[in-house]
């Protein structure tokens, strides 16, 4: 709460100040302060989370990684601002944070009237229920009268009222303001499920005393396209932050990955692997970046793949299958614009 | 024509000239404000952030735990800041009784002659008043939570209210036809007792007679409005909570959020009121005390004539800020999740509109009046138990 109001007032006071001043360039500022504020989550398996040492990983995490390898040429050059699903835009709009990679979900009143604007999609989600065993509820629908406990500020609070009235059900919504007093409310019995985009119940329940007496219900009761989000006004950052994202897609396209990067830029005579890697076309002209922003990415991060692998998928605890994350020549809808 | 007369400009008077700068002041800070308004709206716009008021009559779409007034996510937001508010003023007016209750027997135990009840009174003062709050408020969620049985397995008093982890689950009086006649009884009857107080004390000044307050109080109160209720019909019947699916439908709740937060409230700023009353109580020379029971008045008689009403006086201005102190931290509801006007209006209505500037605005006004209101009121008080003084 504290934090949150001075947030605010901050934000009321940049509003209030900046007089109709032109605003610096983003990009600019961050490669003067030579280091990317990036805004995360708190903690969630698979997606943000800093490990005892204070080292962060996490899918969301790799996202403001790509950034940074794009616009500064190194990893280790970001500050992790970790923020609750109320504080975040806010922290974005008063520029606490260059560029928002937090689960949250692309929706039409967030792009229109917040002063933001999303720059693709790092994840499909959907929003699920998680509930325990012991309530003997097979699906969804069997939810009628039930106590769910959510994370105030998300659009799974919304998701929630509308598919408990489209059902005709009654329920009892519990909020919490973080998602370790909304789990502990769960994990105590307080509610009967707890609702979140579908990935997160996976990672949330990793860190139940007994995951095993809690498992995730079939339905998926709505559209979460989760991606990173920037401030309005800087078309540029706009563009150099959407292009991160499909330059980490292109490059799975193309199967080049962090170990084989170097080989196929000294070898390979495929344009569209020379023009990734900045040896021939427009390079980082357009976006106002050095010739080797994407064989960065893809060589300190790593393709789409990878890092889906690594954080959530087959290489991870939490074991997710692509699905809709595939490629879309295998499946899925990730799709990049050619990098030309 | 005097040369005098000539010579006399305005701002030579001292009246004018002090109305001149009073005058500037107020144009100065108008302009400032209205400088930082509509710099403001201008840079909103020009970053593309919705402004205005409009939202407040765009549907909500979402739920509430708990509301004083009928509520669905089929109501507008300018509904939600209503729910949140009356919730606040709830849990803030619960605990600012509570507390007071407990303050004062603390801060009266404190000063006892009985060493173990003096002890216990430090302990539980020194204990509870240096725990953050934030940090209690979970203490007592959890604690609560911990302590409750599921709904299947509810405990229950004689099978109309029952506990359980989701709260309190009582049987709701449902008011039928005449049961008016009772309520007004009722209100009549404790404006008699008033009007019977003052007559007695006025009389007692003159003639010393005493009159048996309480009987005649507890008649009018009580036995009145019973009789009349009893003559119309017994106009009363109960909705009982009863099993349902997951859990109880019916009757009334009281979910443990409220309880939780009213707990932490209560308790902890119950150590700062009875750290004042105890520094009030002390600061009354003790030769008064003396001479009072020199008198021969009886101990109670002595706290409720001598020593209370000039220990008030140091009192009250402390209470007043404990008050405050306690509405103001009611807004860390929203760590447990209880609806109050900052997790419902400046939280999720916040978050779903985005216009935060409208929404911070009258969550502050809200608390401005608040405050400002409990502090008249007490200030009000204050004067009135200053000017006893003779
Ligand atoms: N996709 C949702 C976000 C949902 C969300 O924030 N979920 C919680 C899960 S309980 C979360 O990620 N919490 C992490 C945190 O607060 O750090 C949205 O954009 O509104």
């Amino acid at each position: 709460m504290r934090k949150i109001t001075w947030a605010l007032a901050a934000t009321a006071m940049t509003f209030a100040i900046t007089v109709g001043s032109v605003q610096a360039s983003t990009l600019e500022e961050v490669q003067k302060r030579g280091v990317l504020n990036c805004g995360v989550s708190t903690g969630l398996p698979g997606f943000s989370i800093a490990d005892e040492k204070g080292v962060w990983a996490g899918i969301d995490v790799d996202g403001c990684k790509a950034v940074a390898a794009a616009t500064l040429g190194d990893v280790k050059k970001i500050k992790y601002v970790p923020l609750n699903a109320k504080e975040r835009f806010t922290a974005l709009q008063s520029g606490e944070v260059d560029v928002l990679v937090r689960g949250t979900t692309w929706t039409l009143t967030r792009d229109s009237s917040l002063g933001l604007n999303f720059a693709g999609v790092n994840y499909y989600d959907g929003q699920g229920f998680l509930v325990s065993k012991k309530l003997g509820v097979k699906s969804a629908l069997e939810l009628g009268g039930a106590a769910v406990c959510i994370q105030g500020g998300t659009t799974s609070e919304m998701n929630l009222a509308d598919y408990f009235k489209v059902n005709n059900m009654k329920y009892e919504a519990v909020v919490f303001d973080t998602h370790d007093a909304t789990l502990k409310a769960f994990e105590n019995g307080r509610c009967d499920v707890l609702t979140s985009d579908q990935s997160q119940l996976y990672g949330l329940r990793t860190h139940l005393p007994k995951p095993e007496d809690a498992f995730v219900l079939p339905e998926v009761i709505s559209k979460e396209p989760l991606g990173p989000v920037v401030r309005q006004g800087d078309d540029a950052w706009l563009n150099i932050v959407k292009w991160t994202f499909n330059a980490m897609i292109e490059a799975e396209e193309l199967g080049l990955t962090s170990a084989n990067i170097d080989k196929m830029k000294a070898d390979s005579k495929a344009p569209a692997v020379r023009r990734l890697v900045g040896l021939e076309g427009i390079a980082g002209k357009g976006l106002g970046l050095s010739n080797d922003w994407a064989y960065n990415i893809v060589k300190q991060v790593g393709n789409y793949g990878e890092v889906f692998d690594r954080n959530v998928g087959a290489g991870s605890p939490l074991n997710i299958s692509r699905g809709l994350n595939a490629l879309w020549s295998k499946g899925g809808i990730m799709y990049a614009p050619p990098l030309r | 024509m005097s040369k005098s007369s000539k010579k006399q400009f305005w701002w030579n008077n001292a009246q004018y000239r002090s109305l001149f700068f009073q005058v500037l002041l107020v144009a100065m800070v108008a302009g400032f404000f209205w400088f930082i308004g509509s710099n403001t709206l201008h840079n909103l716009e020009k970053r593309g952030i919705s402004t205005g008021f409009a939202f407040l009559s765009q549907k909500s779409g979402f739920g509430i735990l708990q509301s004083l007034i009928p509520f669905t996510d089929a109501d507008s937001f300018g509904r939600t800041f209503l729910v949140g508010l009356l919730n606040t003023l709830l849990v803030s007016a619960l605990g600012i009784v509570f507390a007071t209750i407990i303050g004062f027997t603390m801060g009266v135990a404190r000063l006892s002659n009985n060493w173990l009840i003096a002890k216990i009174a430090t302990v539980y003062v020194e204990i509870f008043r240096n725990i953050p709050l934030l940090l209690q408020i979970f203490f007592w969620y959890f604690a609560v939570l911990r302590a409750l049985p599921s709904p299947r397995q509810s405990w229950s008093a004689g099978e109309v209210a029952f506990v359980n982890i989701r709260g309190l689950y009582l049987p709701q009086p449902l008011l039928g036809d005449g049961f008016g006649f009772v309520t007004w009884t009722f209100v009549l009857a404790i404006v008699a007792t008033v009007v019977i107080s003052r007559w007695a004390k006025k009389r007692q000044e003159q003639t010393g007679q005493q009159f048996k307050l309480g009987r005649t109080a507890f008649g009018l109160i009580v036995g009145l409005p019973l009789l009349v209720f009893f003559a119309v019909g017994a106009p009363l019947s109960w909705d009982i909570p009863a099993l349902q699916g997951f859990n109880f439908r019916g009757g009334m709740t009281i979910i443990p959020e409220l309880t939780a937060l009213l707990i932490a409230l209560s308790v902890y700023t119950a150590t700062f009121i009875a750290e004042a009353v105890r520094s009030g109580i002390l600061a009354v020379n003790s030769g008064q005390t003396e001479a009072a029971s020199a008198l021969g008045l009886h101990r109670t008689k002595v706290l409720k004539l001598v020593v209370i009403p000039q220990a008030l006086r140091v009192i009250i201005p402390q209470l007043t800020s404990q008050y405050l102190n306690l509405v103001k931290n009611s807004s860390l509801a929203t760590a447990i999740g209880y609806p109050d006007l900052v997790a419902v209006f400046a939280g999720t209505t916040l978050n779903q509109t985005g216009q935060a500037i409208e929404i911070i605005a009258m969550t502050m006004g809200v608390y401005l009046t608040i405050s400002l209101l409990i502090s008249g009121i007490m200030n009000w008080y204050n004067n009135k138990t200053m000017l006893v003084e003779r």
